[in-house]
């Protein structure tokens, strides 16, 4: 057992210590892997957007299982980098372990938060993006059912299941929102065959928009909904692009912009919770030339202004996270 | 439940049955002819990944099928030369193979097309697409007899008939024909097909061979026709399931055609919840749903349904002079 240590630690420590100076900034990815279209690569874009502004270099961690979290935390740490980045709510318990041993490393969670002094945590109001996007949906949709397909069901996913499901009943009050998970592991973040199965049992029982926040298993929904000329909703990441004309619109979070601030801010990055949401770009909905045909006038005018209210105040949007009920859906 | 919903269901059950069976079948001849095979997985992935980037490069389905299949046989290939010629461990052989296809997929599909480790999305000329039965459309009116033909039997792609007519093929081939006495009883006693004058070696490679021919098959379908391209991981542990069905089938083609299908149909109610629901009249757990195949598995294995007997001689390499 020891010596398995040793050697586990030895090769990790020449896997980190070959790649960068001291004090870089690193990232970490989790089980979805930093290309897969969307919450991972987000981060991936906003550490290169800052690599080639600033021509700095960064470190970077693709988690292959569960028992490499702490592992790579700690040799990261241990190995100068900072600040450290870590994209997922399951770094959260981790990270409250690892951040008091290195009270010199600042920490940067995304989608948790982590009560220690050198921690930033960065929350994103999903509740408040889904919301829109939600309400589109249920204009763009003639049967008045809409599908949610979510990845892992944790309360999260549940979150943006939740917001969404309160956009399309502001909209439509008559509206039936279906709402399915793809698993309980990890693994329902990558099973697109499920997600394409999901969206045809969502078909059929009458719905013509389906948002997906399921990682890659999005990839089959989107692909589904595309075959079967039914609309479709990204998430993340901006994936209109996918399948020009029949994706509705994306779920935008910002993640790129929260991995850029704390990479250009350096060690001195403020810690704390940082929340981002509407007021400050953190969330929003994709509109590009790709579904430029599919959003009226109307649609927009109508989304921008319950931003507005959002942003004001007007307009609450319940967070399924803070008592782990909505009142618009049932789980 | 209506009608239509209950087509829309086993409609789905085919689709989600497709590769079990395939895979099922995989095994079904491996360990008949004494290879126990927990690769099915690992060759699947493989088969998943060529078919999808050859079918992507040469914007020909089929050309990215027989990629498909030839990328399963490789690894078949392997598991023979390593459990086979070299006498060595099947099991581990086979969790080799799953690591090795888990790993490679991605390293070849990253560096190849640097879309990390998926393969770019197919075009709709280069899927199978579906295929519409003769006069599905116009018997689509007849009473009961018309949905299940337009709905159910209708608008499968080719290679869901190709996996169930695989099915009477198996049995003919094991049961009816002398290759399939040979390879029956190289699973069983192979020093008695020895003593006929029978290479061991050589049956035992060719049930290999067909193992990789069949998981090839039902890695190109999920990946060039449920879906369009290859992702990471896609073949989400279906090797382990086809494993478990073919334990539940007792390693006979008939049965394993029942056994893919109830957990086809298993997966495929736990994506209706609202259908349980409706015909129950109380809320099933959709994780209950998806352990089910699992744990009917160890009902039988424990005995409480039938007894499930492996060929006898499954997981011994053939030494011919103790």
């Amino acid at each position: 057992m020891t010596l398995k240590h040793t050697f586990m630690g030895a090769a990790a420590a020449l896997a980190l210590t070959a790649t960068g100076v001291l004090a870089d900034p690193a990232v970490v990815f989790d089980l979805g892997g930093k290309f897969d279209k969307s919450f991972n690569e987000a981060a991936f874009n906003g550490a290169e957007r800052w690599k080639e502004e600033t021509g700095g270099s960064y470190r970077e961690v693709e988690m292959q299982s569960e028992a490499q979290r702490e592992q790579a935390l700690r040799r990261l740490a241990e190995s100068g980098s900072n600040p450290i980045v870590m994209t997922g709510f399951a770094f959260g318990n981790v990270l409250s372990e690892v951040a008091p041993d290195y009270p010199e490393t600042t920490f940067a969670i995304i989608d948790a938060v982590v009560e220690e002094p050198n921690v930033r945590s960065v929350v994103f109001k999903e509740h408040e993006g889904s919301f829109l996007v939600g309400m589109m949906a249920a204009m763009a949709s003639e049967s008045g059912t809409v599908g949610f397909i979510g990845g892992m069901d944790i309360p999260l996913i549940r979150k943006f299941a939740c917001g969404y499901a309160q956009g399309v009943l502001a909209v439509n009050p008559d509206a039936t929102v279906i709402a399915n998970m793809a698993g309980t592991t990890p693994a329902a973040w990558a099973d697109p065959v499920k997600g394409s199965e999901l969206t045809q049992a969502q078909i059929s029982q009458g719905a013509d928009v389906v948002y997906a926040a399921a990682g890659a298993t999005g990839v089959g929904v989107l692909q589904t909904a595309a075959d079967q000329d039914i609309l479709s909703i990204g998430v993340d990441s901006n994936q209109n692009y996918l399948h020009p004309g029949e994706v509705l619109t994306s779920m935008l979070k910002r993640v790129d912009n929260a991995v850029y601030d704390v990479f250009a801010a350096g060690d001195a990055v403020e810690t704390g919770v940082n929340v981002m949401g509407l007021e400050n770009e953190g969330v929003g909905y994709a509109l590009d030339e790709f579904n430029a045909d599919l959003v009226t006038a109307e649609m927009q005018a109508a989304v921008d202004a319950a931003s507005a209210a959002i942003i004001a105040g007007e307009t609450e949007v319940h967070d399924y996270m803070s008592d782990e009920s909505c009142p618009a859906l049932s789980f | 439940m209506d009608f239509l919903t209950l087509l829309q269901v086993l409609d789905s059950t085919v689709r989600l049955a497709t590769p079990l069976l395939l895979a099922c079948l995989a095994g079904l001849f491996s360990e008949r002819a004494g290879i126990f095979d927990i690769g099915l997985e690992g060759k699947m992935l493989a088969a998943a990944f060529l078919s999808a980037a050859i079918a992507f490069v040469t914007e020909s389905a089929w050309i990215g099928l027989l990629a498909g299949i030839g990328a399963s046989m490789v690894l078949a290939g392997i598991h023979g030369l390593a459990s086979i010629t070299f006498r060595g461990n099947q099991l581990i052989s086979g969790v080799a193979i799953n690591f090795l296809a888990a790993g490679m997929t991605v390293l070849v599909a990253q560096s190849w097309f640097s879309q990390g480790g998926r393969t770019p999305s197919l075009m709709s000329g280069d899927r199978f697409e579906p295929v519409t039965l003769p006069f599905a459309e116009a018997l689509s009116g007849v009473p009961v007899l018309g949905p299940i033909y337009d709905e159910l039997l209708s608008g499968h792609t080719v290679l869901v008939y190709l996996a169930f007519a695989m099915v009477p093929l198996t049995w003919w081939i094991l049961f009816r024909t002398r290759f399939g006495l040979r390879l029956r009883a190289v699973g069983e006693n192979p020093a008695a097909v020895d003593t006929a004058g029978v290479s061991v070696v050589g049956l035992r490679f060719a049930a290999v061979a067909i193992c990789g021919v069949l998981c090839g098959i039902a890695g190109a379908y999920m990946a060039t026709a449920l879906q369009a391209g290859f992702v990471k991981d896609m073949t989400a542990g279906r090797g382990y399931i086809a494993l478990a069905a073919l334990i539940f089938a007792k390693w006979r083609p008939w049965y394993a055609l029942g056994a893919t299908l109830l957990f086809g149909f298993l997966q495929a109610i736990a994506l209706r919840p609202d259908v349980i629901e409706a015909v129950l009249s109380f809320r099933v757990q959709v994780q209950l749903l998806d352990a089910l195949p699992y744990i009917l598995t160890v009902v039988i294995l424990a005995g409480f349904v039938g007894k499930a007997v492996p060929p006898r001689a499954g997981g011994e390499p053939y030494v011919k002079e103790r």
